[in-house]
């Protein structure tokens, strides 16, 4: 089965610039070749911390930044150089929910109107045809039909994630972007939400790639998983397997640093030392080097590549 | 490090004991009791969790207890905020100058914020230090300089000159660590300090948290809305919901086995790793709307087992084990 | 399990006492700016003397209060035995017309301006901002003074002068407000559904820079106001016989100490419309920043 989204070699890099005519002093590698697959009707989780390249890497899969080099291909079409309709069709098969329900409703727009628009730019609806579909879709949301004539400011920070959802499934994409979906939320609603994600998913047969801190969500939600450092994959595999046995040093202290809220699983305890390198100067070799508890020499000079270690990939020395 | 399997119920003489602590605040839309009743204490080198999500007064208690609330909107009712056995709120301005800071201790959530970013470090680190300290001149830069080490900040000497937006988030975090212990207080008041943190520096920073509780002894609060995290480094833990403390108790009693349908519906609806089968149990409907609380108890809208007498009276804190206690009617725990 | 929309939940920290005060409307600057709206719009049905009609007998009357005054004349005459009641009801007309259309031309033209420039970003900002930074270093006096001696003092001029170089003061504030928007997610979201450039303008950012744009035009009336008096004082603004304010102040000068009234009448009159108009704006701007900035 060929994969929904396969991405090859993504990378992107932003140059600094400096003084009066914008020079550029240096390069912030934000995704360096990158690649990973995601199959239909499956989540795509994502994870790592700040600098880690994930929202670029969802910003590009959106098409909202254009990368430096690399592939994208959506159901065996090249993104890249597709055409304007081809564009607005690619457009339409992919969407995206943000992490900040204040700030991703217009506070102008009533609510029906706001879930009508993706509607109105690309379907040549009727009025009546497209009020129906509006309230189909807050119905499968959760929200009831009298919502579509209220303004954002009178709904809750969770009700507004739902709206923000309905407007991402106006279309009927294949592939939604989530990214920090309920990070903003009460930890009450949160579960809500993602109930509600799930259900969606098994209802519609959309895929999500799904970015979070949260690891613990990220893993309930998750079908794989994929942990990112410095703009580059470590670890990518089926969601429990990397969840609970780790390979990649960085994932495990990673998933270590991800504080369960039982006593009786024996979790063990990994602090890592220093802070995050900058992206404008990766360390060389294996960027995760300087701060790995099992460093070897050879890895400040050869970057290791990702390899099949039982379940899944990783891009370690220790496995070479 | 892991809790102690039987954690006792704190000891007299508390740091601080809170009796019927009351807070109001006056808002557009009516008068919002805040903080209503909350009654807790915690003795020394003791972490206290204080959890609960927006609007359930735990940021707003934490003000009070420094009267630090916003005024003139918000006032301190009554109760009794007994910090080594005196009353912090009946003491004078200038007695609560002297108090906060030096024997309360506050980090907040967002290290910019706490951090005047037009002076640098070594400026504000100074300030706290020649303030309870008497320090001048040199003996003064070694307080600070040593300050800055018990954080485990690298080259401290050389980061005294650096400014808030040269370093990364988690050092500044440390930097405001150092200048809440700078005296060092009786009680620290953290609110969600690591909640803006990566997950590897925040699990460096609670190290350090621990750590610096075992050297100086204080008494710590730990605000979070992260249960994980009050399983990692909490004694006792209080929910909060609506103003009032529903459950407080031993950490790990009140993870298995939770008295309060809330506290049992928290704990429910957050993910397991691990577990992607399962469906996550979500807590119906909304947030209370503080300013139209229902009579009675403030979760029987949303609570699974409410009963009629819920809905009517609200029930007073009950013992349901030992140093445990629950605000609810249920005769066996949820 | 749908859920009902209900009002939010409250943020910890408290909403300042300010906030509780409610909507009050501005009761005197209101009053004021539609007494003289009214006034000016219905002056010739006000069976008010002749502005222009000139009576040498009649000169420097002083106003019904004083001895020589009578309600003929209610508020005394000028120079020239024209009746001042009469003249400044006149004069509201030109200096509130000159106000609103020299603002409405201003801030179109200057919000077009800050929208493009906020919202393509890169170089056609960093070109349009320089223009509008030269355009505000301009002094507006000087260059009403430089048409009126060249092409020769008119209302028009007055107000070409004025909104040639008024404009960039929009267009600063409003690529202020729109570069603010365009962080927010909201917009990246019309992206996403396939708005381009004209649609994400026109339904996205001017309605929500609409709030900030009206709280500056009135602000900004007054200011004209005032440049237009200012003006038509030194001669450059609206030529004799209309009446105008500014122009009225400056021909009672020699005399302001024994026919006082003369230049103190429209100088009252304009201290009362600005001030209104000044009120009103910061009303304005209390009413709708704190929505502003909850985005």
């Amino acid at each position: 089965m060929s994969a929904l989204l396969e991405v090859e070699g993504l990378t992107k890099h932003f140059p600094v610039r400096r003084g009066l005519l914008g020079r550029s002093t240096g390069l912030v590698r934000a995704v360096d070749s990158i690649s990973f697959t995601i199959e239909a009707g499956t989540t795509f989780g994502l994870v790592g911390e700040s600098g880690c390249g994930k929202t670029t890497t969802s910003r590009l899969v959106l098409g909202l930044e254009r990368p430096t080099a690399g592939a994208i291909r959506f159901q065996d079409e090249d993104v890249l150089t597709l055409d304007r309709a081809g564009l607005r069709r690619y457009r339409r098969s992919i969407q995206a929910v943000f992490q900040d329900p204040y700030a991703s409703l217009d506070p102008r727009m009533r609510v029906g109107s706001i879930v009508a628009e993706p509607l109105v730019i690309n379907e040549p609806m009727d009025r009546t045809a497209r009020g129906r579909r509006v309230l189909e879709l807050l119905d499968l949301v959760g929200l009831p039909a009298r919502a579509a004539e209220l303004f954002p400011h009178e709904f809750s920070g969770g009700q507004r994630q739902r709206v923000a959802i309905a407007r991402a499934l106006a279309l009927s994409p294949r592939l939604v972007v989530l990214d920090e979906p309920v990070s903003a939320l009460d930890v009450s609603i949160r579960a809500q939400i993602l109930n509600l994600l799930r259900d969606l998913q098994d209802r519609l047969g959309v895929s999500y790639l799904f970015i979070a801190h949260d690891l613990a969500a990220v893993a309930h939600m998750s079908h794989t998983i994929a942990v990112m450092y410095l703009g580059q994959i470590v670890e990518w595999g089926d969601a429990a397997a990397v969840a609970l046995e780790p390979r990649h040093p960085y994932t495990q202290a990673l998933f270590a640093a991800a504080l369960p809220i039982d006593f009786d699983t024996p979790r063990e305890e990994i602090v890592l030392s220093g802070e995050v390198p900058s992206p404008l100067a990766p360390p060389a070799g294996c960027r995760f080097h300087t701060r790995c508890p099992h460093v070897m020499p050879r890895c400040a000079t050869e970057p290791p590549a990702l390899r099949a270690t039982a379940a899944h990939l990783t891009a370690c020395h220790l496995y070479d | 490090m892991t809790p102690s399997p039987v954690t006792p119920p704190p000891v007299a003489p508390f740091v601080i004991d809170v009796r019927e602590l009351r807070t109001h605040l006056v808002t557009r839309w009516g008068t919002v009791r805040a903080v209503d009743g909350v009654s807790f204490a915690i003795g020394e080198g003791e972490t206290l969790g204080l959890v609960g999500e927006s609007g359930s007064g735990k940021s707003m208690t934490c003000l009070s207890l420094v009267r630090l609330v916003p005024r003139p909107a918000a006032r301190i009712l009554g109760g009794q905020v007994l910090l080594d056995g005196l009353d912090v709120l009946t003491r004078s301005e200038d007695e609560m100058r002297r108090i906060r800071g030096r024997r309360i201790g506050m980090i907040l959530q967002d290290p910019m914020s706490s951090l005047n970013p037009v002076f640098s470090i070594g400026m504000q680190m100074r300030e706290p230090v020649a303030l309870y300290h008497g320090l001048r001149g040199a003996a003064l830069t070694d307080r600070a300089v040593a300050l800055l080490a018990a954080v485990r900040i690298p080259s401290p000497a050389q980061r005294l000159r650096a400014f808030p937006h040269q370093l990364s988030g988690g050092m500044r975090q440390r930097v405001v660590g150092a200048m809440a212990i700078a005296a060092p207080p009786r009680l620290l008041i953290a609110d969600e300090p690591t909640t803006s943190l990566d997950l590897t520096i925040q699990a460096q920073y609670l190290g350090l948290l621990k750590e610096l509780q075992q050297r100086h002894r204080f008494a710590l609060i730990f605000v979070t809305h992260n249960l994980g995290i009050v399983a990692k480094i909490c004694d006792r833990v209080a929910v909060m919901y609506a103003g009032r403390i529903v459950e407080m108790g031993p950490v790990r009693r009140l993870f298995t086995r939770p008295a309060h349908p809330y506290s049992r519906a928290l704990l429910e609806s957050i993910p397991r790793l691990g577990a992607r089968a399962e469906r996550l149990t979500a807590i119906e409907g909304q947030p209370p709307d503080l300013a139209r609380l229902p009579g009675g108890c403030a979760f029987a809208p949303r609570c699974p087992h409410v009963m009629e007498r819920c809905r009517v009276e609200a029930p007073p804190e009950r013992p349901v084990g030992d140093g445990h206690v629950a605000r609810c009617w249920l005769e066996t725990p949820a | 399990m749908p859920a009902e929309p209900a009002a939010f939940a409250l943020p910890e920290t408290a909403v300042p006492a300010a906030a509780s005060r409610g909507w009050r409307l501005p009761i005197f600057p209101l009053g004021v700016i539609g007494l003289f709206l009214l006034v000016a719009l219905v002056a010739p049905l006000l069976g008010l003397p002749d502005p222009h009609a000139q009576s040498l007998r009649n000169r420097f009357k002083p106003p019904v209060w004083e001895d020589a005054g009578s309600w003929k004349h209610p508020l005394g005459t000028d120079r020239l035995g024209r009746d001042m009641l009469s003249r400044i009801v006149w004069g509201s007309r030109i200096s509130l017309s000159a106000g609103v259309i020299t603002v409405l031309l201003a801030s179109a033209f200057g919000a077009a301006v800050g929208l493009t420039a906020g919202y393509y970003g890169g170089r056609v900002d960093a070109v349009l901002m320089r223009v509008t930074d030269a355009t505000m270093s301009f002094p507006v006096i000087l260059l009403a003074l430089i048409l009126a001696v060249t092409v020769g003092p008119s209302f028009t001029n007055v107000v070409v002068a004025i909104a040639v170089i008024l404009w960039a003061r929009y267009a600063r504030v409003m690529r202020g407000q729109v570069l603010t928007l365009m962080q927010l997610d909201f917009i990246a979201q019309a992206r996403l559904a396939g708005a381009g450039a004209w649609r994400i303008i026109t339904r996205h950012l001017v309605p929500n820079t609409l709030g900030t744009l009206l709280v500056l035009v009135t602000l900004q009336i007054g200011y004209v106001i005032i440049v237009e008096a200012s003006l038509s004082f030194l001669g450059a603004g609206i030529p004799p016989p209309t009446p105008a304010w500014g122009s009225m102040i400056a021909e009672g000068r020699d005399v302001v100490t024994s026919a006082w009234w003369v230049s103190l009448f429209p100088g009252l009159a304009i201290l009362l419309v600005v001030l209104a108009f000044n009120l009103l704006g910061d009303w304005l701007r209390d009413t709708f920043d704190p929505k502003l900035r909850q985005l």
